[in-house]
């Protein structure tokens, strides 16, 4: 699945995609890079990704990356709250790479103008 | 788009193999009474995960069950509804239907998803989850903010339980985080329940990162803060209730570390929720409900590849056509090396030949090597299977499993899966008791099913046991007379051994109500005779009131193999090695007749022969020295009578074509690579045939076939 937004991303946007597996992995290379974007999911392992949103937001480098939440079904609230905590969007599954890649580019773009 | 497709169908079949194991490690979880949470969400995300990726590529049906087995996760993992054997039934059907609906043809109405609706209906009246807020808790509200529904639930449990909450704050650096992550996790397991990690930002130089941990635990406070800490730096601290200490009959906790409601997280934005975002607006609300997980958390396969094992068989072709090759430019070396002014260039060829021959026996390995599964993957389906085969006929069974990372063949593990399945269904139906009876009998309630598998030598070795009634050698040979497949007089000379190889002869059964788990069209002589086509045995052992096993012996592979090289009325054949015992000279004077069958004695026991000459209607060539092949497979020996020995060699068998393929005896047919052909004897066919017919004399049987 990784795989697949990875490769909508690359092929579609010719985007540079790096992958983290964890929520952990992220927030360990979060502090020494920049990202146009970051795709973050509401559940995984370690690291919910309310808490990886939360602290991008509280972080200098990352208080204005856009951020497009991946969220369940179950959990509307979760969606709500990451909205709050600064996502800048989400996305519900299933979603087609156009889909994806049209959310990601009004996201790069959003940020860019504004 | 079909490798997308065929990328789907791959992804799929793993995700169903993962929530297979994990519902049968929640199944005797439930039974223990010692149900993990984290279990369930793993289940619960596998599912999720499938629903998108089938709702992606189409497969609506598979996407529509997903989704109503998903709604019951969420209630279980959410606490709404508690797990019980009924639903783990659901689940289990759920997984089944995935799996029917991913088969061949990909029918969409393999699976009445309706069905499948009302049964999730069924299980999941819904309980509440008791009313417990967590306002109350002394967290800052930029904690609650960042907790998934999940995790609140997990709070929530366990307050409601009166499981004391901590905060440990660790910190680590980035670099290592990952390690001493793994560390916490592993130190916390046997004491706490670990509900998530909070980071905050700025603690030290950027380089590391402080991390507030919320758990649950009911290990004393000290104690539990010694075990997380294990000499580090970390601080423990209880999570109390706003306003007042902690009510709880606690004693040893000590009251928080510092005065302040909780520790503030350092915040730089409002976490109070904002009004809607636009973009929630902007989707449609069907959209909305229909959200999904797991972008982000799939397991990693990036560094395996799927390939298709036609794609290998074609590869081991090609290097059977190499080794052909190879041999060609050996025997045009030969002929240069016979010519004096070349010789040296031979000599050089020859050299080079070598080299490309060792290569390519690397390269035949390593394809080998590359076809090889463990049995593992075939056990898991199995141990489904057990369970609902168990439930079905309630009795109690519990399964042991050895040897599940032996490999084998790929092919031949699709093939062995049929006979493996027939045979627990029998041992389950036939073999294990039910739980009265059992403890009448002096036994444990619990029947004990054993999947055992390892390698020996060329082969492996799969023994399928119970521990149940056993079979009774007079009810067999009584069944056997009834059926008129055995006749009295056998029936009075025979051996418990050859009684209980009577449960192999086509059209036996010993029960006269057939029940639906035999009624299945598939006897024992059917399991033999598939698990012979892939060059295999399978031998019984059975003691009346103690048990049956079953031993099944394969070839590890099917794709190359060594073969003994023989030569019968001036043609060529192949007996596979690891069916060969040894080879000897025929020594005419020692041959016997003993009803009408020609044998030897070898070492003090009696080898039946069979002269393939005769057997393959050959004409016989005159020969003053003959040899005696031994083969055996599993308990059987037979020696075969070969006008000469041509060696050893690596051969790939090629299949007959369809016109040949009901002709008995051969495996296929190989090139040997000087522009002869041989036929590939199927050893273990023959053995069969040759011991069978000798038998059938020997017992005297009524004519049959």
């Amino acid at each position: 699945m990784r795989a697949f937004v990875r490769a909508a991303l690359e092929e579609e946007l010719g985007a540079e995609v790096m992958e983290a597996e964890s929520g952990l992995r992220a927030l360990r290379s979060l502090p020494a890079e920049s990202f146009d974007l970051v795709v973050v999911d509401v559940n995984m392992p370690d690291l919910n990704g309310l808490e990886l949103v939360s602290f991008m937001r509280k972080h200098d480098r990352h208080a204005a990356t856009p951020i497009l939440l991946i969220s369940t079904e179950a959990a509307e609230r979760d969606v709500e709250k990451g909205l709050a905590l600064g996502a800048n969007g989400f996305l519900s599954k299933p979603f087609t790479p156009d889909a994806l890649c049209e959310r990601a580019r009004a996201l790069i773009e959003g940020s860019g103008s504004g | 788009m079909s490798d997308v497709h065929d990328e789907f169908l791959a992804e799929a079949q793993e995700i169903i193999e993962a929530l297979s194991r994990d519902l049968l490690f929640l199944d005797q979880a439930q039974k223990e009474g010692n149900v993990q949470p984290d279990l369930i969400n793993e289940v619960f995300r596998g599912v999720h995960t499938l629903k998108g990726i089938a709702g992606m590529f189409g497969f609506q049906t598979l996407s529509a069950m997903a989704h109503t087995l998903e709604d019951l996760l969420d209630d279980l993992r959410l606490g709404r509804v508690a797990l019980s054997q009924e639903v783990l039934d659901v689940l289990f059907e759920g997984v089944e239907g995935f799996q029917r609906l991913l088969g061949e043809g990909a029918d969409e109405e393999a699976v009445d998803v309706k069905d499948f609706a009302q049964a999730i209906e069924r299980v999941s009246k819904k309980r509440d989850s008791g009313e417990v807020t967590l306002e109350d808790l002394d967290l800052d509200e930029s904690v609650l903010a960042v907790l998934t529904e999940y995790e609140e639930h997990r709070l929530r449990t366990n307050l409601s339980q009166g499981t004391p909450l901590y905060r440990l704050r660790v910190r680590f650096s980035l670099t290592t985080i990952d390690s001493n992550l793994e560390e916490l996790k592993e130190r916390a397991k046997s004491v706490a329940e670990i509900i998530t990690y909070l980071p905050s930002v700025g603690g030290g130089d950027g380089d590391e990162i402080d991390l507030d941990v919320l758990l649950a635990s009911d290990t004393p406070a000290d104690e539990l803060g010694e075990v997380l800490a294990a000499g580090g730096d970390a601080e423990l601290e209880r999570i109390g209730r706003q306003g007042g200490r902690e009510t709880s009959h606690e004693a040893l906790v000590p009251p928080p570390l510092d005065d302040a409601p909780g520790r503030p997280m350092p915040t730089s934005r409002p976490p109070a929720p904002e009004p809607p975002a636009p973009e929630r607006g902007a989707a449609p609300p069907q959209q909305q409900r229909d959200m999904s997980a797991d972008a982000l958390s799939l397991r990693s396969v990036a560094n395996t590849v799927r390939v298709d094992i036609r794609k290998l068989d074609h590869l081991m072709n090609v290097v059977g056509e190499l080794a052909i090759v190879r041999s060609a430019v050996a025997r045009i070396t030969e002929r240069i090396r016979a010519n004096d002014e070349l010789r040296q260039l031979a000599i050089e060829l020859h050299r080079v030949n070598r080299g490309f021959e060792r290569h390519l026996e690397e390269l035949q390995e390593g394809i080998l090597d590359v076809r090889m599964v463990p049995l593992g993957q075939l056990f898991d389906k199995l141990a489904r299977i057990i369970r609902q085969v168990a439930r079905e006929h309630d009795k109690e069974v519990r399964l042991l499993v050895t040897g599940a990372e032996t490999e084998v063949d790929k092919l031949i593990v699709e093939e062995l899966s049929d006979p493996l399945m027939h045979l627990i269904r029998n041992a389950i139906d036939h073999g294990i008791e039910s739980p009265k009876v059992r403890e009448l009998a002096g036994k444990p309630s619990e029947g004990i099913l054993s999947l055992n598998a390892y390698q020996k030598g060329n082969h492996v070795v799969i023994e399928v046991e119970d521990d149940g009634t056993g079979m009774n050698d007079e009810m067999l040979v009584q069944a056997a007379l009834r059926k008129g497949i055995l006749s009295q007089e056998a029936a009075d000379e025979i051996t418990s051994q050859d009684a209980l190889e009577l449960i192999f002869m086509p059209g036996f059964s010993t029960r006269s109500a057939i029940t639906d788990l035999s009624g299945r069209g598939v006897g024992m002589d059917v399991v033999k005779t598939n698990i012979n086509r892939l060059g295999g045995v399978v031998d019984v052992w059975s003691e009346h009131g103690s048990g049956t096993k079953f031993t099944i012996t394969l070839p590890v592979t099917l794709a190359i193999i060594s073969a003994l090289l023989v030569r019968v009325a001036g043609r060529d054949f192949a007996i596979p090695i690891t069916s060969v015992q040894e080879a000897i000279l025929l020594d005419r004077a020692a041959v016997r007749t003993v009803e009408g069958r020609e044998v030897i004695s070898l070492r003090g026991s009696t080898l039946p022969l069979c002269r393939l000459d005769r057997l393959f209607r050959l004409l016989p060539v005159q020969s003053d020295r003959r040899f005696v092949v031994v083969c055996a497979v599993g308990q059987r020996r037979v020696g075969f009578v070969v006008d000469a020995l041509d060696g050893q060699q690596d051969i790939v068998i090629k299949a007959l074509g369809k016109s040949l393929a009901d002709v008995r005896g051969f495996a296929g047919a190989t090139d040997l690579g000087d522009q002869r052909v041989a036929l590939v004897l199927d050893a273990p066919g023959l053995l069969e045939e040759v011991l069978r017919s000798q038998e059938l004399q020997q017992l005297g049987a009524e004519t049959h076939e």
